[in-house]
């Protein structure tokens, strides 16, 4: 394999990270404060359609963005209506919200644009640009290093590197503050946290509005940055893959960025190939489709390395009386 | 003691959600500037006004009907069966399978054998996850979501790769030998002079399913194993104490549901495509959590479910042909019910339980 081609699917595999990264961390912090979170797929989609819709409406993808993340935090709410103020099931609210997410998208995009459940491309300033960081042309001519320089690490929309910036800001926020810490308690032990003095509810509802804001983050990256537009179900398993993601890191801050990278990678190969022949034996694309799925069982049956959900997740917490 | 009286519990707590779900629905098609009232009429017209319609309702109640029961059993153990999809999807290629195995003389003979392959195939796409969460405690739902990918994926390198007849572009088995052929109501229906749609796809599945619906009321209301089963949904420390082996019954009550959903191949593969084809499930699997949970796990319940569920799918798809209503309608209907019957039942629930523990006081003061 050549030398550009290896970095054209390193670039490619930044790109197909990015959403999962976001939406991985958006669980992390759900997850962390025991609120179970698969809608994290349709809060991704729910965004990615109000921020094309408003970028497209508004000439600005700034406020698409806004708009995306409003939308996102609305479902976030009604996931925390569901399942902190009503102790309802969490994962029966978050297929709901999947469910609404897919549905509340095309009719309204059909109502608003009639175009068959798609909002119009999105041109110029309704998109997020690559960015070209400083001397990266310049730089191109040194050999190796300028290629990676000018290829894999430059030329990204801000978005990426707002993204990876969450990597460490997690990290800290989750492991190095005071709210950090009683958010994981609060995933673990809620009634130690209320002994103490703390509102489980609050904590709750701040970690579940947290996720909605990345997952929001996530899913205008895929409308505006990464694709022209919204287009019918574009997540297409995105938010479960994020979730396999989640418990591949172990529920970590730093894992996710790997799991997300390595899963980001296994999707730009299988975009890039169809099949791949490996000393004769040919791996079929479908292997490649299904290998993020397959590691994550791995992972769960405690073969490699056992993960240990939160000990409270899932678990509605009833205040003593 | 603070509890309701069983028949509120059992009816109108559903109602009122079902009501809050109608209620929803019919302001978002005011939202995209649709009547609802005529949409209402237009559905029921298109779904129930003629035997071709009730032919197609039907027969998506028949879909619902095996992968709401998968869901209600593995619910009444405790668990969370989001892997019906999968499950449905491999029962397809065990019929598949079947179907294409030999040239099949008679319907009679092929239904059982296609019925068996099918619940075969479905349960043992059920057997990993079941056995990695009584074994190891990985979260079931986490396992069958992804082996619900897994299984999509299966089944598209079977279909392109292997299944394909020589020569054909369409990732799609050949067509079912003639003998396989299940009738429809049309033809199950004419001896008795009955006059039925003969282009409606409802067949004999549908009895199957009905079938499937006492055998999982016997199963889970009078038999050994049910209580088993109930019991370790309840509480697990308790069946422990009783001597109920919990791996075990975990496992024999997955296979049971991956096999009901399983067999929802008969229905929209051998029954209605007669070839099985790429994503021929098309959600039913996710359908059959809504439907569960409609008709509070209990296979009366899920029976009405499904037909209501029918109606809604067959009234979307004639509202869809004639108004500019897309069918993603029917997904939103759907998430409300789920969103309403199932996630925000405590909020129609606590303060009905405050209304009847009032008014007993009141009877008693």
């Amino acid at each position: 394999m050549e030398f550009m081609t290896v970095l054209q699917v390193l670039d490619s595999t930044v790109r197909l990270a990015t959403p999962l990264l976001l939406a991985c961390l958006a669980g992390l912090f759900s997850e962390r404060a025991g609120i179970f979170d698969i809608g994290l797929e349709g809060k991704m989609l729910i965004a990615a359609f109000f921020s094309a819709a408003v970028a497209f409406v508004s000439g600005s993808v700034w406020l698409g963005l806004l708009a995306g993340i409003g939308a996102s935090m609305l479902l976030s709410g009604l996931h925390g209506l569901a399942s902190i103020t009503f102790r309802g099931n969490q994962l029966i609210s978050g297929v709901a919200i999947n469910f609404l997410a897919a549905g509340m998208t095309v009719l309204i995009a059909q109502d608003w644009f009639a175009q068959g459940g798609r909002t119009p491309s999105l041109i110029g300033a309704a998109r997020f640009e690559p960015i070209t960081l400083p001397l990266a042309e310049t730089l191109r001519g040194v050999p190796v290093l300028g290629p990676i320089y000018a290829e894999l690490i430059s030329g990204h929309t801000i978005l990426v590197y707002l993204a990876l910036l969450c990597v460490p800001a997690t990290w800290w926020v989750l492991f190095r503050t005071r709210f950090g810490l009683r958010l994981r308690a609060v995933g673990e032990n809620p009634a130690a946290v209320d002994t103490a003095g703390v509102s489980v509810v609050g904590l709750r509802f701040a970690a579940v509005a947290i996720c909605g804001v990345l997952c929001g983050i996530a899913g205008a990256y895929l409308a505006t940055a990464l694709q022209a537009g919204f287009v019918k179900d574009m997540t297409a398993g995105r938010g479960y893959i994020a979730l396999a993601a989640l418990i591949f890191a172990k529920w970590r801050p730093w894992h996710a960025l790997y799991a997300t990278l390595l899963f980001g990678f296994l999707q730009a190969v299988a975009l890039r190939y169809q099949n791949i022949e490996l000393g004769g034996l040919v791996i079929p694309v479908q292997l490649m489709d299904a290998l993020p799925y397959i590691l994550t069982v791995v992972i769960l049956a405690g073969f490699v390395g056992k993960a240990i959900p939160p000990r409270a997740g899932g678990e509605p917490y009833v205040k003593e009386r | 003691m603070d509890r309701m009286p069983p028949w509120a519990d059992a009816v109108l707590v559903p109602l009122i959600s079902l009501l809050l779900a109608a209620v929803l629905s019919a302001l978002v098609i005011l939202g995209i500037g649709e009547d609802p009232v005529a949409a209402v009429k237009l559905m029921v017209t298109g779904a129930l006004g003629s035997s071709y319609g009730w032919g197609y309702t039907l027969y998506y109640a028949t879909n619902f009907l095996f992968t709401g029961l998968a869901f209600a059993v593995a619910s009444h153990a405790g668990l969370f069966n989001i892997g019906a999809e999968g499950q449905a999807m491999i029962g397809g290629l065990g019929v598949a399978l079947v179907c294409l195995a030999i040239p099949w003389p008679h319907w009679a003979l092929a239904l059982p054998a296609a019925i068996a392959g099918a619940a075969v195939f479905g349960a043992l796409w059920a057997l990993i996850p079941a056995w990695l969460q009584a074994r190891r405690g990985s979260h079931i739902v986490i396992t069958t979501i992804m082996f619900n990918f897994i299984a999509a994926a299966v089944l598209n390198y079977m279909l392109v790769n292997i299944l394909r007849p020589t020569g054909s572009m369409d990732p799609a088995t050949a067509k079912f030998p003639e003998g396989a052929h299940l009738p429809t109501l049309h033809d199950l229906l004419a001896p008795f002079g009955i006059g039925f749609s003969k282009a409606a796809p409802a067949n004999v599945s549908l009895l199957v399913a009905v079938t499937a619906c006492v055998l999982v009321w016997v199963l889970i209301w009078r038999t050994r194993l049910g209580f088993e089963i109930r019991a370790l949904g309840q509480s697990e420390g308790a069946s422990r104490y009783a001597g109920i082996p919990p791996v075990k019954t975990v496992v024999v009550a997955m296979l049971i549901s991956g096999g009901l959903a399983g067999c929802m191949a008969i229905n929209n593969v051998m029954g209605e495509a007669e070839r099985l084809i790429l994503n021929a499930t098309e959600g039913a699997g996710f359908i059959g959590i809504a439907v569960a949970l409609m008709g509070r796990n209990h296979p009366a319940g899920v029976f009405l479910a499904a037909i209501l569920f029918g109606f809604l799918y067959q009234g979307g798809a004639e509202l869809a042909l004639w108004t500019s209503i897309p069918r993603e309608l029917i997904v939103v209907i759907q998430a409300l019910v789920i969103l309403f019957t199932g996630a925000l039942d405590n909020m129609v629930r606590m303060p009905l339980e405050r209304l009847f523990l009032a008014l007993r006081k009141g009877r008693r003061a």
